[in-house]
């Protein structure tokens, strides 16, 4: 089998190390290359601090993590670490440097010292790809919430990285930037092949991930495809996460005696199973 | 009401003063600045205000634009005039004398020499900031500054902080624009009551606006760090400042008006 691109093992990780608690307490996970991963868990489960281990923001207590293979203990391999696993966070005025577009996205190819017309080349190339491209010498602050995000995310695209990671990425947009984020998510997994890892509240986008872990006190405790996770509705419920609304309509359905197949977490899939049962 | 603030007011535009390489136009200003000391007679000045004035044009500036820039300066420029007017004391009669007050005719000519030049100045210096965007001049600051690299000087921290000082000014304005506003909504009285009741009433937004700050800061320095910045070593720019033929004419162009103005107290000490 192929080697995962992003392998954490038997974590641990407290934030002080007077506490007795963990926010990471044994976790273990992997990714493999080109998947779009969601990652769920109520707040304060570790999903956070999780991802700050995968591109050695954070370093862990006990066990290893393995980004292409490299442990990200090796200080000498940081910025290839960092190079490889592109982060995304949740207030994209925080992570914007510069005052115009065009020199945000460029940064980080400044700090690798990238010559001067392969940047150009790339920035242009990550600009197109966020569809920000018409809004390059415009002021970041001008822009709305799902243009600044896309700003943050054609920063981190234009180090060309394999994987991103988005900490909560559209928690704070409108859902008309939501959805403008996450269409620019999936294309990069689909035509770029870039592995998404998408820590998210929203059930509705972790239901179009390929898998989905749920965290909860710093353990993956639930993992597999959105179905087959959002099928367990009352295991979910009880770590104090939401199902899908689709996925809640079909089991109360079921409940109350009405023969809906499984595996229903989309309101397209539910309608159609629904007018099937009309029929 | 916060939000109209802007600093170091820009105008976009595409004239010649704007493409001018930024290096050798804050060179230029500061050289203009000396120039309006050195060349104090009163022809050298109209020439220097006549240079500036053609620079407006090319610039496209609105020339009511030098009205606005004057306005916050008036009062300091009436003060320089009338201390001139009064203080100075030539040779011969005075003009006008009432209770211990006596006006000469240098003083006449120092004052209006000293509140021209100090106009002349502000619109200079605006001319700079109308045509030029802050994170270009922290750019041209940087290279201008960078031999002092060479003495252990932080010349990229500098213009780091002062870019990102730049880009924060707006998110914080709305900011503080909020909190000013919640505070508001929970009865306090920001706008009313005497000053020493508002400039207590600022604490309260003043603290909130101090921890998100930092909050900001620790969250922006993690998303610096992602990105693998590491300093000013090794780095390359997106955009480089280069001088082009056209930068080193204009510079030639500008330089020899300097010097005729210059020439021009030599040659006519008198005027």
């Amino acid at each position: 089998m192929e080697e995962p691109i992003l392998t954490a093992r038997d974590l641990k990780f407290r934030y002080d190390p007077e506490q007795p608690v963990y926010a990471l307490d044994g976790t273990s996970a992997s990714v493999r290359r080109g998947e779009f991963v969601a990652v769920l868990g109520a707040n304060g489960c570790g999903k956070s601090t999780l991802a700050k281990h995968f591109n050695a923001i954070l370093l862990p207590e006990a066990g290893t993590v393995l980004v292409e293979g490299i442990n990200t203990a090796d200080e000498e391999k940081l910025y290839d670490i960092r190079q490889t696993v592109g982060m995304v966070f949740q207030n994209p005025d925080n992570q914007i440097v510069a005052t115009v577009v065009e020199e945000d996205v460029a940064f980080a190819l400044e700090n690798l010292g990238v010559p001067n017309e392969e940047m150009r080349r790339r920035v242009d190339d990550a600009m197109k790809m966020a569809g920000i491209y018409q809004y390059r010498e415009r002021a970041p602050h001008k822009l709305s919430g799902g243009q600044r995000q896309r700003v943050a995310i054609a920063g981190v695209v234009a180090m060309r990285p394999d994987c991103l990671i988005l900490d909560e990425a559209t928690a704070m947009l409108d859902p008309r930037g939501r959805e403008q984020v996450m269409q620019t998510i999936h294309r990069l997994n689909e035509t770029m092949g870039i592995t998404v890892v998408s820590i998210t509240h929203y059930m509705e986008e972790a239901a179009q991930a390929d898998r989905v872990l749920v965290m909860s006190r710093g353990k993956v405790v639930m993992e597999g495809a959105p179905k087959e996770v959002f099928s367990r509705t009352e295991e979910v419920r009880s770590l104090h996460l939401d199902v899908p609304q689709a996925a809640e309509l079909r089991d109360e359905l079921v409940k109350a005696g009405i023969p809906m197949p499984e595996g229903i977490i989309s309101t397209g899939e539910c309608a159609r199973a629904l007018y099937e049962l009309l029929k | 009401m916060l939000r109209d603030i802007t600093i170091g007011q820009h105008f976009p535009g595409d004239s010649p003063v704007h493409r001018f390489d930024p290096r050798l136009k804050l060179v230029l200003t500061i050289l203009y600045i000396v120039l309006l000391f050195a060349a104090s007679n009163p022809l050298g000045l109209v020439l220097s205000i006549l240079f500036l004035g053609v620079m407006y044009k090319v610039a496209r500036i609105p020339l009511k634009m030098i009205g606005r820039s004057l306005k916050p300066i008036l009062p300091i420029v009436l003060f320089t005039a009338v201390l001139n007017l009064f203080f100075v004391a030539g040779e011969g009669e005075p003009l006008v004398r009432f209770w211990i007050l006596e006006i000469y005719p240098e003083g006449i000519r120092y004052a209006v020499l000293m509140s021209v030049r100090v106009m002349a100045l502000i619109a200079g210096t605006s001319l700079l900031t109308y045509t030029t965007s802050p994170i270009v001049l922290t750019d041209a600051i940087e290279a201008l500054l960078r031999p002092l690299g060479k003495l252990h000087f932080p010349v990229h921290e500098l213009a780091m902080m002062m870019s990102i000082a730049l880009r924060f000014i707006p998110t914080l304005i709305e900011e503080t624009d909020k909190i000013m506003n919640a505070q508001k909504a929970r009865g306090a009285m920001i706008d009313t009551g005497k000053l020493t009741d508002r400039v207590k009433a600022l604490v309260p937004v003043l603290i909130p606006l101090f921890i998100s700050a930092f909050r900001r800061a620790d969250e922006l320095a993690m998303a610096m760090e992602c990105r693998c910045y590491r300093g000013g070593e090794g780095r390359t720019r997106l955009k480089v400042l280069r001088c082009t033929r056209q930068d080193y004419l204009s510079l030639a162009v500008c330089l020899v008006c300097f010097g005729a103005i210059l020439a021009s107290r030599l040659v006519f000490p008198n005027f």
